[in-house]
């Protein structure tokens, strides 16, 4: 009899399990979501080329954009390196979200996301690890860049809070974006769809906008939308915080992140539940 | 005995494709349900339905008394899920992806350890534990998938078609493995193509296809329940293989089976040893030599065949 009782204990029985109280459920919402963040940054340490690659790519955009548009390029004070560095980190941040898209299109493919939405986990954990996990290889980037950027003659102009205030919005923006790519990713449900369709929607955001260039010299239209679109907002407060020139109000900066982060996230969430249909 | 999983009048389609045509089944507590159904049957997706990845269209589904569409959460801490292909992180090792499994189940860090280490050993995985699973063969991830799927013990375990892809000899171990899951309360539903599986370790057996239920029972009812005896012959001169087949359609009670190399026959009679003696008779007539004849009890081979090909029509 005690055997009996002993190899049945092996098994959890049904009766006794209880719903999580909500503090719990809160709690495992984000215990979950750092498990999925350590194991996505388990890729880096198991494939350091892939850190270098993605690093040197915003480097090279960094180098090349200084040096060979850096002369033909007219900005207001001439000096197009310290224009150039804070639209280039938005940019770059930007475009570090693509990696959610591809990663979870493969986690989906692999049937890993099955797997884990078979497990009691917090639903909204699989994408807040992606998004994470891109946030901490961006603040990553960000600061290498700012670091090669120095090297080059890029100097902060407006003292050291805004200069730590700019780096905060551009490393929020990137995670705000991230759950755009994170929604397409769960969408297209293809690595290789998910790599084309990720950046179809960024280009034009990224060059029709205050990034490279001053906006002044582009069409009557496309600089009412360059002046008006959130990358370029993002762009002029974040360069406005580290050079001093003159730009739009933080706030305007963080209600566009605030709108899309509370529509991409359900979204998200949303489309991760409905997976498997 | 109380029944751990209940599913009434199932359906799902998937755009036009009707997988599931309502479909209805029980398993009881402790207990093996085989699902045996041919490609395309509604298997996995009767699976993702009972493991709350797809919601069904209508119907209802419970296990252990618990609404699967209702409270996916309760179930998703009931169950333990091996899918048809094997989901494990490739990037990661083998230690890793369980513990991170036992620590998505809500373990602490150090119970989710020592549960990894306790499977890795009972899954012969001690050798590559620590290696990423992109180095492991398809036999290896499969076991370290079903590992997976055992961490948090679960009370209720599906696995879809779990020997796909094992050398007989893995094979061997992991039915010894299920079998002992079992004895520990486990209630276990199972996929499998291979009747040989179903035959050894379902205790209830239910055959789908085309996303219907098209027969149920213990392997031993389905036997019977084709009832009369298979009667094997073969002829010597294959030449006369064409005209066996219309004689020996007339006598058994459907399409004669027959390997055209070897001229060797076999086909589901009525009659026993009554219809031996009349195919006996009508080949002796045609002066058709008969190289061996015998009757015996069909194989759950047959047994599917007969029915899925039933179905058909
Ligand atoms: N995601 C999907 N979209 C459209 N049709 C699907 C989808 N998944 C399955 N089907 C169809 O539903 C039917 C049942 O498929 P299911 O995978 O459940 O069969 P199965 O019994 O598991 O087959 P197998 O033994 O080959 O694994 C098939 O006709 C299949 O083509
Ligand atoms: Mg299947």
């Amino acid at each position: 009899m005690a055997q009996q009782v002993i190899t049945q204990s092996k098994v959890v029985p049904a009766a006794q399990y209880r719903d999580p109280s909500l503090m719990q459920s809160l709690w495992w919402n984000v215990t979950d979501a750092l498990i999925i963040t350590r194991r996505n940054l388990t890729y880096y340490v198991r494939l350091p080329q892939l850190l270098v690659f993605s690093t040197i790519q915003p480097v090279m955009f960094l180098l090349l954009f200084a040096y060979v548009f850096g002369g033909a390029i007219q900005t207001q004070n001439g000096n197009y390196i310290n224009f150039l560095l804070p639209g280039i980190i938005v940019q770059t941040a930007m475009f570090g979200g693509s990696v959610a898209a591809v990663g979870l299109a493969e986690d989906l493919k692999k049937g890993l996301i099955d797997r884990f939405r078979s497990l009691p986990m917090a639903r909204s954990a699989v994408l807040a690890g992606r998004t994470l996990a891109d946030t901490v290889r961006n603040i990553f980037v960000v600061l290498l860049m700012i670091g090669v950027g120095h090297i080059i003659g890029f100097r902060f102009q407006n003292g050291f809070l805004n200069a730590v205030a700019a780096v905060v919005l551009v490393i929020a923006f990137g995670h705000v974006f991230s759950w755009i790519f994170a929604f397409i990713g769960m969408m297209v449900k293809d690595p290789e769809t998910a790599q084309v369709a990720g950046f179809i929607w960024v280009f034009p955001l990224v060059f029709a906008s205050s990034i490279f260039v001053p906006t002044e010299t582009m069409p009557e239209l496309l600089q009412i939308f360059a002046e008006n679109q959130p990358v370029s907002i993002v762009a002029n407060v974040v360069r406005g915080l580290m050079i001093g020139t003159p730009h739009d109000s933080v706030w305007l900066a963080i209600a566009w992140l605030t709108g899309i982060y509370v529509i991409f996230v359900p979204l998200s969430v949303w489309q991760y539940r409905r997976s498997a249909n | 005995m109380q029944n751990d999983i209940v599913v009434e009048d199932v359906r799902k389609s998937y755009g036009k494709v009707q997988a599931l045509k309502g479909v209805s089944l029980q398993a009881e507590a402790g207990k093996i349900l085989g699902l045996l159904g041919p490609n395309g049957a509604g298997k996995t997706t009767l699976i993702r339905i009972l493991t709350t990845l797809l919601k069904p269209d209508s119907g209802r589904a419970t296990i252990a008394g618990i609404d699967v569409a209702k409270h996916p959460m309760r179930i998703r801490s009931l169950i333990g899920l091996a899918g048809q292909y094997p989901a494990v992180d490739e990037m990661l090792t083998g230690r890793e992806n369980l513990v991170m499994v036992g620590q998505l189940y809500h373990f602490s860090r150090k119970a989710s350890k020592e549960r990894a280490q306790e499977l890795l050993e009972q899954f012969s995985l001690t050798d590559a534990a620590d290696r990423t699973v992109k180095t492991y063969s398809g036999g290896m991830r499969r076991r370290l998938d079903l590992a997976a799927s055992i961490v948090a013990r679960p009370a209720v375990l599906f696995l879809d078609e779990p020997t796909t892809g094992l050398d007989p000899r893995t094979r061997n171990d992991l039915w010894e493995f299920i079998r002992q899951l079992v004895d520990d309360g486990t209630t276990l539903l199972l996929t499998t193509q291979q009747l040989e599986e179903a035959d050894n370790l379902a205790d209830w057996i239910t055959v789908i296809d085309h996303g219907e239920v098209i027969a149920a029972g213990t392997s031993e009812t389905l036997k019977s329940q084709l009832g009369q005896d298979v009667l094997e012959l073969q002829i010597s001169n294959r030449s006369y293989i064409p005209q066996v087949q219309t004689l020996l359609e007339s006598i058994g009670r459907e399409t004669p089976h027959v390997d055209t190399a070897t001229g060797r026959f076999s086909v589901v009679v009525p009659h026993g040893t009554q219809s031996l003696l009349e195919a006996v008779r009508v080949l002796d007539q045609q002066s058709i030599a008969i190289a061996d004849i015998a009757l015996r009890r069909p194989t759950l081979d047959e047994v599917f065949l007969s029915i899925t090909s039933a179905s058909e029509n």
